[in-house]
């Protein structure tokens, strides 16, 4: 059953912008990015948006809606009260370009930050064993789909700009605990340089990013504590940080 | 344009998904500088919609995997059409391939002994598919990707800049590829963010655009798929091959209307879903072709112990490859035995448990939940076929994946033709984009070993200026929104799953009257991200593609994997020798026939005789392959 509904949708660019009004037909089953798709194809042919697999698989159409860091394609229409006036807005935490199309680039800069994965030099292809338990936990964060709503949503760049040169944020500290915690990987002190290189220690464990993670990713609760917890460990106990090099060659800990 | 945004590399590589990414390592790291570009954001391209698996031979599951099991599953499905060299250098590269990226940090679901576990599919032999979950596609890509983030970390280390050799170009589209003195110069396009001008100089390129999907109205493919590298290659003077072969895939979602083509893995089936109509009837045993009737169960009895004892027992047909799938839940819901959406019914949650399914198939409970508010681990799923892959493609040598008819250029993945012959196997799109990414990275190395810079004259950059300048110099013209919901009602209606002459031939018309008006788009708002300004380009890349491909279509006069004509319904050995090549003159795409190179005798082979003899003319078989 078609029913029209209100959208308000920012517009603009870097220098200026605001909120315009626009009605839409909406359809049973539909999401918010199919409403602004027929808003594209009817009304503004150059309404900026980005989006890929409108199955919430790629993490491309992230943007605010009613002030909420959510992806378009999974958010339902149906899930809004009748009459009620939806509000789509770009992501805050990053400059705008253009509409709902945002500056992400911040991120990509933090992902060359972080140290690659380093196998056993003596690994050959092909010779990698693992048991599966040893890789659910780095693949619970594999499970990432980099939409950076995580980003989004962190209060300690939300609003403090001057705190992202220091702060590689949610999305990058699970990438971190990826790493740490991969059977194989060899590279020393992750943790370590994710407390003093990463901004680690800025994080308060307000769990506002595994709120808004679209993957269910228990961000805080299996990246970031555990981390957290660890570097207090090896930080005041120098026996603990031995035993945790020698441990980690051998694939324990 | 004197203030011409412009770059110079050794390589560019046009798309970045699993085989742009691939090619891209392979230049890198034989020293060569490499332009990454994409229309998207680095690591949102379309690989990462794969859920399936990646097939490769190694064997983890069922020792009695090799690469000439793989070889011949992979001709059998591709009806015997396949380029055999392609098909060969596939199946016996993919496990390398497969190891590697787990050298670069990739981590696959493990066996009880903790090698890469690896899952059956439709029309493979033995459990062949490496997998993590339903999400391989994103484990890939990222893996991909992060492998470029490590050549970028070395290329700091040791230049003191990450971007010094290997750089990434986000949200660029490429409008032309540049020829000078008749072999590749460069590629000019646009950025997508502010609509500037952007020229990158390079003596190779490689094509790695994937597929054409939003050619249709319903499709797997995100807005991405649209022919791009298959224009671009027409337009540089090389050729495409045997476009009419499109696979639908036989389970997409149906329901509710703005999912309806997502894709459902075939997966599901792999871990025991069954297909059943409207009645309740498990319908797929009464459509098992008869060149497959000795390997796969006509009753359910068997058809179940398969999943137990798979050396004593036939498979179950909802395995078969997709085309025979994709055809029969047509059949079925045009006998009007389809649901309420017009689809057929797939159900896992009989065989396995909740606890199970989650975690085999977790994208695929989280999209039905959240999209459809469906709990597959207690009721079917809605299904139907959907545009998702291109067998179709650029012609190319099989060891360099040069493109035939252009020095310079290069094309691996999906814009590809000849591996997939009429069909793909599932799995084997994750594995050939790693195998001919490599293939085609290594093809441009050696080509650079004997071609230096060659330099982009003013006149083809004035030429490459003008035409992204025309949209905007029009005015009060048509809107590419409607045009390509048109073109997209044009392809469904009659050059979709099941095909006749006549329609092709009013496709065929019907599509030049668009090319037509799509002259006069016109676009408004300004270059900054202008999505109304995207899609004219695209436009054009899709209306080629579709002519190419209902033309091709309408000169197969039979029904071979990807292809189904009504009018000609069934097989023809003598149409398996011939290879549809089409190029483009300037105004039209010509479709001609050309012989599809003959196997040779250690190939031919490998194969018991009496099965070729369902695919091949008795002359052929009386030669028993080519030397």
């Amino acid at each position: 059953m078609a029913r029209i509904v209100n959208l308000r949708i920012w517009r603009g660019d870097s220098t200026t912008g605001g909120l315009k009004d626009v009605s839409v037909e909406v359809n049973e089953g539909e999401v918010v990015l199919d409403a602004i798709h027929r808003v594209q194809a009817t009304q503004m042919g150059d309404l900026a948006v980005r989006w890929n697999c409108k199955a919430g698989k790629c993490g491309s159409c992230s943007m605010e809606i009613n002030g909420k860091p959510r992806l378009a394609c999974m958010t339902r229409m149906s899930s809004f009260e009748e009459g009620e006036t939806v509000t789509v807005t770009p992501l805050r935490a990053f400059p705008v370009i253009k509409d709902l199309v945002t500056d992400v680039s911040f991120n990509y800069k933090k992902a060359m930050e972080i140290p690659s994965y380093q196998p056993p030099a003596d690994l050959k292809a092909g010779e990698a064993r693992m048991q599966q338990v040893d890789v659910e936990r780095s693949q619970e964060f594999r499970k990432c789909i980099e939409c950076f709503l995580c980003q989004d949503t962190c209060h300690v760049i939300r609003d403090h700009e001057e705190n992202k040169k220091s702060f590689a944020g949610p999305r990058f500290f699970i990438r971190i605990a990826e790493l740490d915690m991969h059977p194989l990987d060899i590279l020393k002190n992750r943790k370590q340089t994710a407390q003093e290189e990463h901004g680690l220690g800025m994080c308060n464990i307000t769990k506002c990013c595994t709120e808004v993670c679209p993957e269910h990713i228990r961000i805080t609760d299996n990246a970031i504590i555990p981390m957290k917890e660890r570097v207090v460990d090896v930080k005041y106990d120098p026996v603990r940080w031995l035993g945790s090099k020698i441990r980690k060659r051998e694939g324990i800990i | 344009m004197s203030n011409l945004e412009r770059h110079s590399y050794d390589v560019v590589v046009i798309g970045a998904g699993g085989a742009g990414l691939r090619a891209a390592v392979e230049a890198r790291e034989a020293g060569l500088s490499v332009a990454i570009i994409c229309k998207s954001l680095f690591g949102k391209a379309h690989t990462v919609m794969a859920e399936g698996g990646a097939a490769a031979s190694m064997g983890n599951v069922n020792d009695n995997d090799n690469w000439m099991v793989h070889f011949r599953d992979t001709m059998r499905g591709g009806k015997f059409l396949n380029h055999f060299r392609m098909a060969e250098l596939h199946a016996k590269e993919s496990p390398d391939r497969i190891w590697e990226l787990e050298m670069w940090g990739a981590l696959f679901d493990r066996t009880s002994e903790g090698k890469i576990s690896q899952r059956n599919f439709g029309g493979h032999e033995y459990p062949r598919l490496a997998h993590v979950g339903d999400r391989t596609g994103l484990e890939l890509i990222r893996t991909m990707q992060q492998r470029i983030v490590a050549l970028q970390q070395n290329d700091a280390r040791d230049f003191g800049d990450a971007e010094s050799h290997l750089k990434v170009f986000a949200e660029v589209t490429i409008t032309d590829i540049l020829k000078e003195n008749g072999k590749v110069s460069g590629v000019y396009g646009y950025r997508r963010e502010n609509g500037e001008d952007v020229l990158f100089e390079a003596p190779a390129v490689i094509i790695a655009t994937g597929g054409v999907g939003k050619t249709f109205k319903i499709t797997s493919n995100s807005w991405e798929g649209t022919g791009d590298g298959h224009a671009l290659a027409l337009k540089a003077g090389a050729n495409l091959v045997d476009m009419e072969f499109l696979q639908f895939h036989p389970t997409g979602m149906v329901w509710p209307p703005s999912v309806r083509g997502i894709l459902v893995t075939e997966s599901v089936r792999g871990e025991g879903g069954i297909l059943t109509n409207s009645n309740g009837e498990r319908f797929m045993f009464k459509y098992i072709p008869d060149v497959f009737k000795d390997k796969y169960a006509d009753n359910e009895e068997e058809a179940d112990r398969w999943y137990l004892d798979q050396d004593n027992n036939r498979r179950p047909p909802e395995l078969l490859p997709r085309d025979e799938v994709a055809r029969a839940i047509n059949s079925e819901v045009k006998a009007g035995r389809g649901t309420e959406h017009g689809g057929v019914f797939l159900d896992v949650s009989k065989r396995l448990s909740a606890e199970v399914i989650k975690k085999r198939l977790p994208s695929m409970w989280h999209q039905f939940f959240e999209l459809a508010g469906v709990d597959i681990t207690k009721e079917a799923m809605e299904v139907g076929p959907t545009c998702h892959y291109v067998m179709g493609g650029v012609e190319v040598e099989p060891d360099t994946a040069a493109a035939i008819g252009v020095p310079g250029l290069f094309a691996a993945g999906e814009v590809a033709g000849g591996m997939h012959g009429s069909n793909r196997l599932g799995g084997n799109s994750l594995s050939d984009l790693l195998v001919f990414g490599r293939r085609a990275g290594m093809g441009a190395i050696a080509y650079l070993k004997n071609n230096g810079a060659n330099p982009v004259s003013e006149g083809a950059i004035k030429a490459a200026t003008a035409k992204i300048a025309a949209p905007f110099t029009r005015e009060g013209g048509e809107n590419s929104y409607s045009l390509h919901a048109e073109l997209q009602e044009i392809t469904h209606n009659l050059v979709g799953i099941i095909r006749t002459g006549k329609e092709l031939e009013e496709a065929i018309e019907k599509i030049a009257a668009i090319r037509v008006r799509s002259a006069n788009v016109s676009v408004s708002g300004g270059r900054l991200f202008n999505p109304g300004f995207h899609l004219a380009f695209d436009l054009d890349n899709m209306l080629l593609v579709a002519e190419s491909t209902a033309k091709s279509a309408l000169r197969r006069q039979e029904s071979r994997g990807g292809h189904t004509r009504d009018d000609f319904p069934s097989m023809d050995s003598k149409w398996r020798q011939v290879n549809h090549i089409s190029s483009f003159d300037g105004t039209q795409i010509n479709v001609r026939e050309q012989g599809l190179p003959a196997i040779p005798k250690e190939l031919f082979d490998l194969f018991d005789v009496h099965e070729l003899e369902k695919y091949m003319t008795p002359e052929e078989i009386a030669k028993g392959g080519s030397n």
